[in-house]
C-alpha cells in the first residue's frame, strides 16, 4: 500500500446495524451533513443461511434486498456528492446484488456515475468437499466435532474476509462496494485504511480501524439506542442519530453523530457498545489484525463526541473463521396468557397438563422448555418469588429432529383454553408455526486456501 | 452495608454461540476497584447457579472501568437452536446487576455508596 490520499479526516457513517434495521437511517446519514463513506452492515451469524434458502428458490436472490431500497434513497448523494457506500449486503450472492444496484442506478439516470465493486471468494460451499478431502476438517470451534457429522445438512459455508479486497475495490474506483461475508468491522476499517494508506503491518492503526468498526457496526447501539446508562434522559430517541467515525491519519478517531439528531454519544454509551459481544478483550481476532481492547482509551471531546485513542494491535493469525449453516431439526414455540388471580399457579398447572399429554402421546423432544413470561422468563430464579401478578404468559417451546412430533405439539396448546386451568386468553395468533432450524457452526480454515476476487463495473 | 450492583454499575450483554457475555461498567470511574474486588468469578458463578449450565470466565478492562464475564452454557444451545425468549443473551446484563454485595460500612462510606433499596 502506498501513501495516503491527502485527507486530514475521513468520515465513515453507519447506516444499518443488521438486516431489519431502521429503513430511514441510511438516507438520514447522507442528508444530515457531510460524510465520505456510508457503511451498511446487514449480516448476522444466521443471516447467510436465510439468504442461502432464498437463493435455492431463486438464483437471482440471496442478498439483503433492503440494500437496494437504501441505495435508491441516496442515489443523488452517491452520484453527485461522491459519497461512497460499503456494504456486506451481497450475502451469498454478491453479483446478483450488484446487478440490482446497477439497475437502480440505470433507472435513476446515474449509471455513468455509479461504479459497483463486487467482492467474492468468501463462499466455500461449492468447494466444501474438495476442502474436506484436502484435510481441512472444519471442526466446530465450540464443540470440537468434525464437519463430516453434519456435512449432508450443510446449507452455507462462508469465510470471514477482511479489509484487503474492499480497499482494492475502492482503489479501482468503486462508488458502491458490495461484499459477502466480510467481517462487520472491515467495512469501516477498509475505507479509513484506503484513505490514509496504512500498511498491512501497521498493526496499531489497523486495530484502531477495527475498534472504530466495532463501535459503529451495530448502528445506534453506541449513540443512545439500547443504552442502559441514564436511559430515561437520553434525548429524542424517535429521531436518534446514527454514529459517525471521524478518523485521523495517526490512528486516533472520534465517534460523533450529525447535529440536530436525537440520542446521545458519551463515554458511557460507547463503552456499552465496546463490551458488546466481547470475548477475551486482549485478543479481538480479525482477518487483518488482532486488536487489544484493554488498550482503548476514551475521552469526552465535546457534545455527542468521544475521542478514542491509544489502541494497540498485533499480527493476525494464519486462519480465517468460517461461518457454516446446517439444518438442525425443527422447533415450535407457543404461548397462552393466564389472568389474575393466581396467574402463575394456573400457568404452572397448564404446563403440567400439557407435559402429561405430550408424554402420553409418546412424543420425544430433544428439548422442551417452559418459561413463565412476567415471572421468570428472562432472569430465571434470580427474579425471586413472583407476587400475585396481573397476568403470566406461559411460553412452551420444543425442539426435535422429528418434524411430526413438533407438528403434534402445536396442536396440544389450544385445547388447554377449554380443557385446562381457567382464565386463559391470548391465543389469537393461532397454532404455533413449525420452523426448520438452521444452526450455526463456527470453524477455522487456513487463510491460504481462501482467494478473494474483486470486480468493478 | 448491602449494596446492589445496579446502583454502582451499568452493563450490556450479548451472545457468541451458547455463551452469553456481560460487560459490567462502573457507573463512576472511582467505583471500578469495587467491581474488581467484589464481583469475582466465584461470586458470579454462584449468582448464576441454576441459570447457566457451564463455567464463568472474567476479564478485566481497567482502561474502560469494566469487567467482561463469559457465561458458558447460558443460552439453551444458542442462536437458532435456542427455545429461550432471550436466545441472544440480551438481558443477562440486568440479571447480573441484581447481585447484592456486602461492603464494610467504612468502605461503603468512603466510596459514597447507597444502601440497597430492597
Amino acid at each position: 500500500m502506498t501513501a495516503g490520499r491527502g485527507k486530514e479526516v475521513v468520515k465513515v457513517a453507519a447506516g444499518q446495524g443488521f438486516w431489519g434495521d431502521w429503513l430511514e437511517a441510511p438516507r438520514r446519514q447522507v442528508e444530515g451533513g457531510e460524510i465520505d463513506y456510508l457503511m451498511l452492515d446487514y449480516l448476522a451469524e444466521v443471516t447467510m443461511s436465510i439468504l442461502q434458502k432464498q437463493k435455492e428458490r431463486d438464483p437471482k436472490l440471496g442478498y439483503a434486498r433492503d440494500f437496494v431500497g437504501a441505495v435508491e434513497s441516496i442515489l443523488p448523494a452517491i452520484a453527485t456528492r461522491g459519497v461512497r457506500v460499503i456494504a456486506n449486503a451481497g450475502g451469498v450472492n454478491p453479483p446478483a446484488c450488484a446487478d440490482a444496484i446497477r439497475s437502480v442506478a440505470e433507472r435513476g439516470g446515474v449509471r455513468g456515475q455509479v461504479r459497483v465493486g463486487v467482492v467474492t471468494g468468501d463462499d466455500l460451499l461449492p468447494r466444501l468437499d474438495e476442502l474436506l478431502a484436502g484435510g481441512h476438517e472444519l471442526r466446530n470451534m465450540d464443540t470440537g466435532e468434525a464437519l463430516t457429522t453434519v456435512r449432508d445438512r450443510v446449507l452455507s459455508a462462508n469465510a470471514y474476509i477482511g479489509s484487503v479486497p474492499i480497499v482494492d475495490a475502492l482503489d479501482r474506483g468503486a462508488s458502491v462496494v458490495i461484499t459477502g461475508r466480510s467481517t462487520d468491522t472491515a467495512l469501516t476499517m477498509a475505507p479509513i485504511r484506503y484513505e490514509f494508506g496504512w500498511a498491512a503491518n501497521d498493526w496499531n492503526k489497523l486495530a484502531a480501524g477495527i475498534v472504530a468498526g466495532h463501535i459503529i457496526e451495530c448502528g445506534a447501539q453506541c449513540s443512545g439506542g439500547n443504552c442502559l446508562f441514564d436511559w430515561r434522559n437520553i434525548p429524542d430517541l424517535a429521531d436518534v442519530g446514527y454514529p459517525i467515525v471521524e478518523a485521523r491519519p495517526d490512528g486516533t478517531f472520534d465517534i460523533t453523530k450529525h447535529a440536530k439528531t436525537g440520542g446521545r454519544i458519551s463515554v458511557q454509551s460507547v463503552t456499552e457498545q465496546l463490551v458488546y459481544e466481547m470475548g477475551d478483550p486482549r485478543s479481538y481476532i480479525t482477518p487483518d489484525v488482532i486488536a487489544d481492547f484493554t488498550s482503548i482509551q476514551l475521552a469526552p471531546a465535546g457534545p455527542d463526541r468521544v475521542r478514542v485513542y491509544g489502541i494497540q494491535g498485533r499480527p493476525a493469525t494464519d486462519k480465517l473463521k468460517v461461518s457454516i449453516a446446517y439444518r438442525a431439526g425443527f422447533k415450535a414455540v407457543g404461548t397462552l396468557v393466564y389472568a389474575w388471580p393466581d396467574a402463575l399457579d394456573k400457568a404452572r398447572k397448564a404446563d403440567e397438563v400439557l407435559r402429561a399429554r405430550l408424554d402420553r402421546l409418546g412424543l420425544r423432544f430433544e428439548q422442551l422448555l417452559t418459561e413463565f413470561v412476567g415471572a421468570s422468563a428472562t432472569h430465571g430464579p434470580l427474579a425471586g418469588t413472583a407476587h400475585d401478578v396481573p397476568e403470566v404468559q406461559l411460553r412452551v417451546g420444543v425442539r426435535s429432529p422429528d418434524r411430526p412430533a413438533v407438528e403434534r405439539f402445536t396442536r396440544e396448546l389450544a385445547p388447554l383454553v377449554l380443557n385446562g386451568p381457567p382464565t386463559v386468553t391470548g391465543f389469537a395468533g393461532g397454532r404455533p408455526k413449525v420452523e426448520e432450524i438452521v444452526a450455526y457452526w463456527p470453524a477455522l480454515i487456513d487463510r491460504s486456501v481462501v482467494h478473494t476476487k474483486v470486480e468493478v463495473a | 452495608m448491602r449494596v446492589q450492583l445496579v446502583d454502582i454499575a451499568h452493563a450490556r450483554s450479548g451472545d457468541k454461540g451458547d455463551t452469553a457475555n456481560v460487560g459490567l461498567i462502573a457507573l463512576k470511574p472511582e467505583w471500578y476497584p469495587l467491581l474488581e474486588k467484589y464481583v469475582t468469578r466465584e461470586r458470579v458463578r454462584t449468582h448464576f447457579r441454576g441459570v447457566i449450565t457451564g463455567d464463568v470466565e472474567r476479564y478485566e478492562l481497567p482502561n474502560l472501568k469494566a469487567l467482561n464475564f463469559l457465561l458458558h452454557g447460558a443460552l439453551d444451545g444458542g442462536g437458532t437452536l435456542s427455545l429461550k425468549t432471550d436466545a441472544q443473551g440480551k438481558v443477562f446484563s440486568t440479571a447480573l446487576l441484581r447481585m447484592m454485595l456486602d461492603v464494610p460500612d467504612a468502605e461503603a462510606k468512603r466510596y459514597g455508596l447507597a444502601e440497597a433499596r430492597a
